[in-house]
């Protein structure tokens, strides 16, 4: 679809609002007591008379997902309502065994919150209607040509946190850190795996536009698995909607789906074929109560979230995009700790800066390289850091031989007992000492004649190339700055 | 009421201390099913599994240990509770051939205790009648006349316990499914306090007000019983703690002296057959003379009952029944072109004329633009019910009326005639709507036909409903 021209499309108020299936990371469905890992299951083997909704199966629910739904209440800057309930929703699909999904319609566990993003430097705020529990489905698959399709029931009752944002996202790029947001949350509160490759976090985007205040007619594309798909998704609306307008058509309200292999999003289902759901309140499940101890004990026990952590090392005033290298970093493997290493070293503004550097630059493309031993994670780490900032400090290090000395020190099972002469052995302890030095400049003024002319009439560029002959011949360990004084202090006096 | 059976704890201790074999006594109750067919009170016999059962507990008991507290007592369940050893089909077509792979809390229960389901019996289809007619495996004859109907839908399990083919039997009782057929079959039938035994393994019909209902000679069998089969249970989140003195009465009351009961005014108006209104009153003159406080109360709400039932449960019921949808288990067409087709057929043919009618009528109560009008405001009447009947229970401690507002009628009189049928029901829904106990006892008879009489007591008041019903029993003539 052709992009609409900037003039007309800053006509238009796009208004968005996403709803996001989050996966929570139980061990267990949230009815019944079998494994909520499906992902290396066979079919139809993570199933109990629950998940099959056999005759007289009664759900039961899973008492972790309340807690981590509870701390999502908090990652969302909103608290767990004391009294929710769970509902029912009928619809009849192969893959929905009971004819409907226990959900929490009427009173659900988490109302209001909100969402702070940065898009561009500028921030932003997402409120948040509501977030509840419910049962996912099975997957129904079909394969091409056959005559029949196949339901595997291993994620049917797996816990979802379905959470659902105000229309308050007004442009793909918000949408997007809006989603990323959202994951980084998931990851931080430790409610979700939120591993997007395995579906544990998908999106429904909702997109209008409109030329005046009122709200235009709305578009749902569904079961987005990405930040990137949400932000084209909506993009792509915006451009339909648009045209379909400028054209004098009418935008259709709509269930759409995202077609990745072609970038366009494709009608599923219409206004008229919407189901009527009857919501009913389940017989088979008390009301949640939640006493005022379990909701002090989750805002307790919740973890650093990433608002926090921007917060605490606003001191070091590092860079956004170096923040969310390491917030990002921190998701896979929270092991690496980095987020923390900084923040007790605050006191040193200075060392800490240089700490987030050679994690970004280092440590932290050191672990994603699969050549290296990226597993290994020391836990004389921060001293390890320490040693080698002292050395940096006492000029035995340059800024290349730190580079080198740390990730030679990353890959190492057992660090060495003696640092210094670790780095000396390897040849990274940089020569400042002067009577060293001069024997090297001396050679290098006697081999490098018109080099030191050039510079004895006033042609400094070529003192740098007498520093690099400096560092070649001492293999990389002279300290450049004292070199470079040593041969001026000898050419031009 | 006499029977060829001792008392349950009697036949456990006499199993127990090897006088009786377990064996014996199943095949005496297989036997007696056998002599009784031509009621149709059973659907399917468990007979291969209760034997094997048996043998192994008389094993067990000349190996010198003990088998439990109901050793050898056969007994049978409504086909609605799945049950090893047979089909399970709730009476209806579209769950012929389904067996249970796993089986009902409270049969796992009884049988830890050494009882033995030797027969499934039959019932309305899921519950959905009050007459055991609405069987897809034709109608139970009542005992006492086989042109009249053993009421329902536990009609099999009254008749079962009636004819004498077992000690007791498992009903379920939803709004009176168990008490109505002990009052026109003539045995106690017992509603628990809502939550009192699982429902898990049992196949639901409307989760907020089933219950398991127990079918016996005596209260006292019906009160061992219970104490063998209550309590929490993980499986079902809607369970309760039992009551920490059990339910077994060890020092039956000698009187009902300082004992209030309340006749509920709405359930003796003009709408009950003069005959029942008079049998019903004899008995409580008969509770009276036993030192009983006897007043009479109104609950002007309870006539409200019957339609708030009406709506509730067949909302629940058209959610409950949505599972039957011939994907994974029952009824399926094969011939089906499409999944439409497949749906349509399975549930078309599956399901009965009753529990299509349920659905319609659920399936409108939630509909949205309907949800407001019916449902939520039948669940603030039902909360209003709920108010009034605790606001009686602090004057009084019991409750008493008829079960029924007449005895047994003709099999076929009522079965093209819903509300008919429905009105059945009008004193029992009160107590499936407030969750009370509630036991029915056999009273003097009218033309021969049993009347039951109904006694409710205040949430969780079980025993103390036993220990009363237990002299209403002694002292009453039938």
């Amino acid at each position: 679809m052709a992009k609409v021209p900037q003039n007309i499309r800053d006509q238009y108020t796009v208004t968005i609002g996403i709803e996001c299936h989050v996966q929570l990371k139980t061990r267990t469905k949230l009815f019944s007591g079998i494994s909520n890992d499906a992902r290396d299951a066979d079919p139809n083997t993570l199933i109990s008379h629950i998940c099959m909704g056999l005759p007289g199966a009664l759900p039961v629910v899973n008492a972790h997902a309340i807690e981590l739904a509870s701390r999502a209440a908090f990652a969302l800057k909103s608290v767990p309502a004391p009294f929710s309930t769970f509902d029912r929703k009928h619809y009849f699909y192969p893959d929905l065994p009971m004819g409907y999904q226990i959900t929490q319609f009427y009173d659900p566990i988490v109302i209001g919150g909100e969402v702070h993003t940065l898009v561009e430097g500028e921030p932003h705020t997402v409120r948040i209607t509501r977030a509840h529990l419910e049962a996912d489905a099975g997957k129904s698959s079909h394969p091409a040509g056959a005559p029949y399709s196949l339901v595997d029931l291993n994620r049917a009752g797996t816990p979802l946190l379905e959470i659902v944002s105000e229309p308050d996202i007004h442009s793909p790029a918000e949408a997007r850190a809006y989603a990323h947001e959202l994951y980084l949350l998931m990851k931080y509160a430790d409610v979700s795996d939120a591993d997007l490759f395995h579906g544990n976090m998908r999106f429904d985007v909702n997109v209008s536009v409109s030329k005046s205040s009122e709200l235009g007619t709305r578009t749902e594309t569904k079961n987005l698995n990405s930040f990137k798909s949400v932000e084209k998704a909506a993009e792509y609306e915006i451009n339909r909607q648009i045209s379909l307008i400028e054209r004098g058509d009418k935008i259709d309200q709509e269930t759409r789906g995202w077609d990745e292999a072609s970038q366009k999003t494709t009608s599923q289902r219409g206004k008229e074929q919407a189901h009527d759901y009857r919501y009913m309140p389940d017989p088979d499940l008390p009301p949640i109560e939640l006493s005022d101890d379990f909701i002090a004990h989750v805002k307790d026990t919740l973890p650093t979230m990433p608002d926090e952590w921007r917060e605490h090392l606003s001191r070091l005033s590092l860079d956004t995009s170096q923040i969310d290298v390491l917030l990002e970093a921190e998701v896979d493997n929270s092991a690496v700790a980095y987020l923390s290493i900084l923040q007790d070293n605050l006191d040193d503004t200075a060392y800490a800066k240089q700490l987030a550097n050679w994690f970004v630059n280092i440590e932290i493309p050191y672990r994603k390289d699969e050549a290296k031993n990226p597993q290994i994670l020391n836990p004389q780490r921060p001293t390890l850091y320490a040693v080698v900032y002292k050395m940096v400090k006492a000029n035995k290090l340059s800024s290349t031989a730190a580079k080198n000395l740390i990730q030679l020190l990353l890959d190492l099972e057992n660090l060495p007992n003696d640092l210094e002469s670790f780095a000396e052995s390897k040849g990274l302890v940089q020569v400042s000492n002067t009577d060293e030095l001069e024997v090297i400049v001396d050679t290098v003024i006697a081999e490098n004649k018109q080099a030191v002319e050039d510079i004895q009439n006033g042609e400094m560029k070529a003192l740098g190339f007498l520093v690099g002959q400096m560092m070649k011949l001492s293999h990389g360990k002279a300290n450049p700055s004292i070199a470079q004084e040593l041969l001026k202090k000898k050419i031009l006096s | 009421m006499s029977s060829m059976w001792q008392p349950v704890d009697e036949i456990a201790r006499d199993v127990n201390s090897g006088k009786l074999s377990a064996v014996t006594l199943v095949n005496k109750a297989l036997t007696r099913i056998e002599e009784s067919k031509k009621y149709n009170a059973i659907i399917t016999l468990t007979a291969d599994r209760a034997r094997e059962r048996a043998e192994t507990i008389d094993t067990k008991i000349q190996s010198g240990q003990s088998a439990g507290r109901l050793a050898g007592v056969p007994f049978i369940a409504k086909d609605n509770f799945l049950v090893f050893g047979s089909e399970t089909t709730a009476a209806s077509n579209i769950l012929k051939g389904f067996t249970a792979p796993y089986q009902s809390t409270v049969i796992n229960m009884l049988e830890a205790e050494g009882a033995i389901c030797v027969a499934k019996a039959n019932l309305d289809a899921f519950g959905h009648g009050g007459s055991t007619e609405n069987s897809d495996f034709g109608p139970t004859l009542n005992p006492h006349d086989t042109n009249k109907v053993p009421g329902g839908s536990s009609g099999g399990s009254a008749a079962a316990v009636v004819l004498d083919m077992v000690p007791f039997a498992l009903g379920t009782d939803t709004g009176g499914s168990s008490r109505q057929p002990a009052s026109f079959s003539g045995c106690v039938g017992y509603k628990p306090t809502y939550g009192l035994m699982s429902r898990s393994g049992i196949i639901a019909m409307a989760s907020s007000t089933d219950t398991v209902g127990v079918l016996a000679h005596s209260v006292s069998d019906v009160a061992y019983v219970t104490d063998c089969m209550s309590g929490k249970d993980s499986l079902d989140s809607t369970t309760i703690d039992r009551d920490p003195q059990g339910y077994i009465i060890d020092k039956p009351l000698s009187s009902l002296k300082g004992k209030k009961i309340g006749v509920i005014k709405e359930y003796m108006s003009d709408g009950v057959d003069s005959a029942v209104k008079a049998s019903i009153q004899q008995a409580i003159d008969a509770l009276e003379a036993q030192g009983a406080d006897i007043e009479t109360i109104s609950i002007p709400s309870l006539s409200l009952a019957l339609a708030v039932y009406y709506v509730l449960v067949p909302a629940e019921i058209s959610s409950n029944l949505s599972r039957y949808d011939g994907q994974r288990f029952g009824y399926s067409d094969s011939a089906a072109k499409d999944l439409e087709d497949s749906y349509t057929h399975a549930r078309s043919k599956g399901f009965g004329k009753e529990a299509k009618r349920r659905i319609m009528i659920g399936t409108h109560v939630l509909s949205s633009g309907y949800y407001d009008a019916y449902y939520k405001k039948a669940q603030l009447v039902r909360t209003k019910i709920i108010k009034e009947v605790d606001r009686a229970f602090q004057s009084v401690d019991f409750l008493v009326g008829p079960t029924a507002p007449t005895t047994a009628f003709n099999i076929g009189q009522n079965i093209h005639d819903p509300i008919q049928m429905y009105l059945s029901d009008l004193m029992t829904v009160g107590a499936s709507l407030t969750g009370i106990p509630a036991i029915v006892i056999p009273v003097h008879k009218v033309n021969g036909m049993p009347v039951g009489l109904q006694i409710m007591a205040p949430q969780n008041a079980d025993r103390a409903l036993f220990e009363v019903a237990q002299v209403a029993q002694k002292e009453i003539n039938t």
